[in-house]
C-alpha cells in the first residue's frame, strides 16, 4: 500500500532521561534512577519488560539490556538494578563508575520478552541472585489485581541480598530466601509437587538454575508451556574475527570485546535489535558461506539453523579461516 | 480396525495422534466407544500406569467394559453418556495438581469436550494428549443460530436445532468442540445437494 | 474542520453514502495494477493531511451511524463482543489507548480530564459525559473494551501473546468480512487464518506474525486488506450470512455501479502497555463502484486487479460469481493508459477517461 512508508528502526523507540538516583545497593548492586528529561511521564508497561540503556563511553556505544524494576504504574521513574560484572566487557562497570546523579541517557520504550501469563491460576517465581529484578515489577503488578504469586529467592549470602529486606517486610507471607552460604538451597521437587493445575512457574536467574528448573519440572509432568525462563546472554568477548557482509559489499573486523552485531553499528551497517541477549530474533542473520567454527550462544535458533545457515550476531561468534553473512 | 487416517487440512483442525505414557503424578484417561483399545495399548506399554490412572470410559454400545476394568486401574467409572461423566471429569480436574496426564481417545466429540474442561482447569491444549478411534461423525456447530448438532455423518446436513441446511467445514473451535457448519443454500435459497457421507 | 456526521443507515433501506471529501480520502488498497497477497507492513506515524492514515483511530463522517449501527448489531447478538477473563486488562490498556489519542486527535470532538484515577470522559458527537475510576469496572456500564469499542470505528481484535504467538482472546466485531469471533475466540493466529487460501502455503503467515510479535509500544504499524460487499451492508457476518448471502445476487448490470461496494479494511496494530497485549483494530471502508470510478486512475485499475486476480482469491473473498458483470461494467472504465504508481487518486494530474462511455 504504502500511504507514508517509513523504513523500520534498528531497536524500540527511544526516550532521552536524565539519572534522578544513584542508589548503592551492596557491594555489587547498585540501581538507578531515570526521569524524562522533558518533564513528561514515561510510559507505562508490564511486569517482566526490560530497556536498552545507551551508554556513551569515551566514543564507544555500548547498548546493554536491563529489566525494568519499578512499578509499572509509577510513570514519573524507571529503576534499573545492575550487577557489576568485573569481568565482563564493561557496561556494567561503566554504570557503577561514572553515572552520576544529572547525568542524561538514552534508554528505549519498554520491550517484554517476559511476561506473566494472565491465565495462570497461580506464579511462583524462582529467582537466583539479579535475576531478582524482573520480579520486583512482576509483583508489584500482581500486586496490584491481587494476584496469587509465591517467590523463592537464592542468594549467595546476607550481604548480598539484593531487596531481600524490602520484600520480606512487604510480603512476609510469600517470599522465601535460601541463602547459599548457610547451605540451603530451593527445595524445588517439594514446591513443586502439589501446585494447583494452571500454576506458571517463571526462573530468572544463572544458566545452571534455569536448565534445573525445567528439567526438574519436566520430570514431575509439568507442562514446559507453564516454565517461563529470561536469561539475558551478555555477549562474551572472544577472540577477534573478520566478517564479509555481501550486502554492504565490506569487510569487516570484529575486535576481542565487541560482538558482532556492535561492530556492524559501528560500520555504520543498519541491523535491527530489541534484546541484545540472543532471545528475541530480530538481528538473525543468514550465513552466506564460512570455513571455520560457529560460537552460537542464543536461544533464538534452531540446531539445524545454527549449523552453518544463521547466526545472531548479537551473542554468537566464529572461529576460522573465512564468514560471509547477508548484511 | 479403530483407526482412521484424516485427510490434511486447514490449521485449525485437529491433528490426533497416539497415546504414549508420561512422566506425571497423576493420570486420567477419558474414552468412549473404541478408545477403549488404545487405553489398553497405552497400558501394555508401561505396568506402573495403572496403579496412578483413573479411567472414565462411556461404552456407547461396545463392550470393553471389562477389559478396562481388568487393567486395575486406581479409579474406574462408566457413564452412559458424556454428559452423565461431565461433572466428575470437571470435579476430578479442579481437584487435581500440576502434573497431571490427560489421555483422550475415541471420537472427535469426546475428545474435543473433554480437551476443553481440562483447558480450563489450566492444562494448555498443547499438553493434552489424544488419539482419535472409532466413529468418524463430527460434532457441528450451526454458525448461525449457535446450535449443537452431534454425531453429523455428511455433508451437508440440517441444523438439528434451526433446520438450515449447512456444509460442514473443517474449521474447528477449541473452546466450542466443534466443526463449523454454514448454509449451503443462502445465495441459491432451496438448491441444497444431496448429502454424501463425510470422507466416501 | 469539524466533521458533519451523516444520517444514514447500512441495512434495510441503505442511505449510506459518501460525499466528495469521503470518496477523495478513500483508502483505495492498489498501489498497482495486480494484487497478490503480501505482509505489506508499515510504521502507523501518520501521513498525508486529510487521509485516513493521518490519526491513530480516524473519525469520519460515518461515525454516529456506525456506532448506531454496532448497537443494533450488539442488541440483536452480545456474543460479537467477548472478552476471556484474563484479558480485562488489555482491555483497560485500550480504553487508556482510544481516549488518549481521540482526544489528542481531536480535541473539538472528544476530551480527556483526569484526576488521579478519576477519569472524565465527554464524547460530543455521542452525547456522553461519564466519570469513572480507571482500572474499576465497576463503575463503567460496559466491560473496558467494549465500553470504548461503543464508541470507536473498526472491529477490535485484542491478542494476547503467549509462547510466540498471538491467540484471539477477546474483541468487538460487528463490520467483518464474514468471520465470528464467537467461533474464533481462543484461536491462535495461524488458526484463525486456517481458512485463507494460498497465503499459508507462501509462508505469509509466518512472517506476518514474527512482525507483529515484535511490534513495540510506541512503535504501531498498519497494513491494508479489501474485498467486495453488495450493498453498504457492514455487518457481513457468518452469523447472518443466510440472510444478506441472497443479496449477492441481486445485482444487475444497471444497479452494479450503485450496489456493488468495494470494501477496505485498514487494519492497525499496537503494543498494550499493562498487558503486553496486541490491539489489532480492523477499520472498515465502504466506496461505491460508481463512486470510484470518478477517479480516472482507480477505474483503470480496479478493472485490472479484478480481472487478473486468481480464482481461489475471488472466491474466498466470495465475488466468483458476479467477477464477469463487474468486469463488464468495470471495463467501461479502462482505456489501457498507464497509471501512476501508489494508492492515491491524483485527479488534478491523472489524466481524464479517454474512452466513449
Amino acid at each position: 500500500m504504502s500511504a507514508a512508508p517509513q523504513k523500520a528502526k534498528a531497536g524500540a523507540e527511544q526516550i532521552n532521561v536524565k539519572v534522578s538516583a544513584v542508589v548503592p545497593l551492596n557491594d555489587l548492586v547498585t540501581r538507578f534512577e531515570f526521569q524524562r528529561t522533558d518533564g513528561q511521564r514515561l510510559p507505562t508497561f508490564s511486569g517482566g519488560a526490560h530497556t536498552v540503556v545507551t551508554m556513551n563511553d569515551d566514543g564507544r556505544t555500548r547498548l546493554n539490556p536491563y529489566s525494568l524494576m519499578s512499578d509499572p504504574t509509577d510513570t514519573s521513574t524507571y529503576a534499573i538494578s545492575v550487577r557489576r560484572d568485573d569481568q565482563g566487557r564493561g557496561g556494567s562497570l561503566f554504570m557503577h563508575t561514572r553515572v552520576k546523579v544529572g547525568d542524561e541517557m538514552q534508554i528505549t520504550y519498554p520491550v517484554n520478552l517476559f511476561s506473566l501469563d494472565l491465565r495462570a491460576k497461580k506464579h511462583v517465581f524462582f529467582a537466583g541472585g539479579i535475576g531478582i529484578t524482573p520480579f520486583m515489577s512482576m509483583i508489584a503488578q500482581l500486586e496490584r489485581s491481587n494476584g496469587n504469586w509465591e517467590l523463592h529467592y537464592a542468594v549467595r549470602t546476607e550481604a548480598l541480598g539484593t531487596y531481600v529486606d524490602e520484600l520480606r517486610y512487604k510480603f512476609p507471607n510469600k517470599v522465601h530466601v535460601y541463602y547459599d552460604d548457610q547451605s540451603q538451597s530451593i527445595p524445588l521437587e517439594e514446591l513443586l509437587d502439589g501446585q494447583p493445575l494452571g500454576t506458571n512457574a517463571y526462573v530468572c536467574g544463572p544458566k545452571g538454575m534455569i536448565d534445573w528448573i525445567h528439567a526438574t519440572a519436566a520430570a514431575a509432568g509439568w507442562p514446559d508451556a507453564q516454565v517461563h525462563s529470561e536469561e539475558f546472554t551478555a555477549p562474551q568477548p572472544g577472540k577477534p574475527f573478520e566478517v564479509r557482509l555481501c550486502k554492504s559489499d565490506k569487510t569487516i573486523q570484529v575486535g576481542e570485546s565487541e560482538s558482532l552485531l556492535e561492530a556492524l553499528e559501528r560500520e555504520g551497517v543498519e541491523a535491527p535489535f530489541l534484546c541484545r541477549g540472543g532471545a528475541c530474533g530480530q538481528c538473525e542473520t543468514d550465513v552466506v558461506s564460512y570455513d571455520g567454527e560457529f560460537i552460537h550462544r542464543d536461544h533464538w535458533l534452531e540446531p539445524e539453523q545454527q549449523a552453518g545457515q544463521k547466526i545472531m550476531p548479537c551473542v554468537s561468534r566464529f572461529v576460522g579461516a573465512s564468514l560471509e553473512i547477508d548484511r | 480396525m479403530s483407526k482412521f487416517q484424516f485427510p490434511e487440512s486447514i490449521k485449525s483442525r485437529p491433528v490426533y495422534g497416539t497415546l504414549e505414557p508420561r512422566v506425571g503424578k497423576f493420570h486420567l484417561m477419558i474414552a468412549d466407544a473404541e478408545g477403549a483399545e488404545a487405553i489398553l495399548e497405552l497400558a501394555a506399554q508401561d505396568s506402573a500406569l495403572m496403579a496412578k490412572s483413573h479411567i472414565i470410559f462411556i461404552p456407547n454400545g461396545t463392550d470393553y467394559g471389562d477389559q478396562l476394568k481388568a487393567l486395575n486401574p486406581a479409579q474406574y467409572y462408566e457413564g452412559p453418556s458424556y454428559a452423565a461423566s461431565v461433572q466428575r471429569i470437571r470435579h476430578v480436574l479442579a481437584n487435581a495438581h500440576q502434573g497431571l496426564q490427560v489421555y483422550l481417545t475415541g471420537t472427535e466429540g469426546l475428545m474435543g469436550q473433554a480437551q476443553n474442561e481440562a483447558m480450563q482447569a489450566g492444562i494448555p491444549h498443547t499438553f493434552i494428549q489424544t488419539e482419535h478411534r472409532g466413529s468418524v461423525a463430527r460434532r457441528m456447530q450451526c454458525v448461525h443460530c449457535k446450535g449443537i448438532t452431534e454425531d453429523v455423518m455428511t455433508d451437508p446436513f440440517v441444523c438439528s436445532h434451526c433446520g438450515l441446511n449447512l456444509f460442514v467445514r473443517d474449521h474447528y473451535s477449541r473452546r466450542l468442540a466443534a466443526y463449523q457448519g454454514v448454509c449451503i443454500d443462502a445465495e441459491d435459497p432451496g438448491n441444497v445437494p444431496e448429502p454424501v457421507e463425510l470422507y466416501k | 474542520m469539524t466533521i458533519q456526521f451523516n444520517d444514514e443507515t447500512f441495512r434495510d433501506d441503505y442511505s449510506f453514502h459518501n460525499s466528495d471529501w469521503a470518496i477523495k480520502r478513500f483508502p483505495f488498497p492498489f498501489h498497482e495494477d495486480s494484487y497478490m497477497y503480501a505482509v505489506n507492513m508499515e510504521q502507523h506515524r501518520g501521513g498525508p493531511e486529510g487521509s485516513v492514515y493521518e490519526k491513530r483511530f480516524d473519525v469520519d463522517e460515518h461515525y454516529v451511524a456506525e456506532m448506531r449501527d454496532r448497537a443494533m448489531v450488539l442488541a440483536d447478538d452480545p456474543l460479537r463482543c467477548q472478552s476471556l477473563p484474563h484479558m480485562t486488562l488489555a482491555g483497560w490498556d485500550l480504553l487508556e489507548l482510544i481516549m488518549v489519542s481521540k482526544s489528542e486527535d481531536y480535541p473539538d470532538l472528544f476530551e480527556l480530564h483526569h484526576d488521579a484515577d478519576q477519569w472524565r470522559w465527554v464524547n460530543k458527537p455521542l452525547g456522553i459525559d461519564d466519570t469513572f475510576t480507571f482500572l474499576d469496572e465497576t463503575t463503567l456500564p460496559y466491560g473496558p473494551m467494549e465500553y470504548i469499542t461503543r464508541q470507536t470505528q473498526g472491529d477490535f481484535c485484542v491478542l494476547d501473546q503467549r509462547e510466540e504467538n498471538l491467540w484471539m482472546d477477546a474483541g468487538m466485531v460487528t463490520t467483518q468480512a464474514d468471520w465470528s469471533l464467537d467461533f474464533d475466540l481462543g484461536m491462535n493466529f495461524f488458526e484463525w487464518h486456517a481458512p485463507v487460501p494460498l497465503a499459508h502455503e507462501m509462508g505469509i503467515f509466518k512472517r506476518a506474525l514474527k512482525f507483529l510479535l515484535n511490534i513495540q509500544q510506541g512503535a504501531p504499524a498498519r497494513r491494508m486488506n479489501w474485498t467486495m460487499t453488495v450493498n453498504p451492508l457492514l455487518d457481513t457476518s457468518p452469523e447472518n450470512y443466510h440472510k444478506w448471502g441472497i443479496q449477492k445476487t441481486t445485482l444487475t448490470p444497471e444497479n452494479i455501479g450503485s450496489k456493488q461496494h468495494l470494501r477496505v479494511e485498514l487494519q492497525t496494530f499496537f503494543r498494550l502497555p499493562r498487558s503486553n497485549a496486541l490491539v489489532f483494530p480492523i477499520r472498515c471502508y465502504l466506496c461505491s463502484f460508481q463512486d470510484l470510478m470518478t477517479m480516472p486512475k482507480w477505474g483503470r485499475r480496479l478493472h485490472r486487479v479484478v480481472r487478473d486476480l486468481p480464482v481461489e482469491l475471488a472466491t474466498y473473498k466470495g465475488f466468483i460469481d458476479n467477477r464477469p458483470m463487474m468486469l463488464d461494467y468495470l471495463s467501461q472504465f479502462d482505456d489501457g493508459l498507464p497509471t501512476s504508481p501508489g494508492v492515491f487518486p491524483e485527479p488534478e494530474t491523472e489524466p481524464p477517461l479517454n474512452k466513449a462511455g
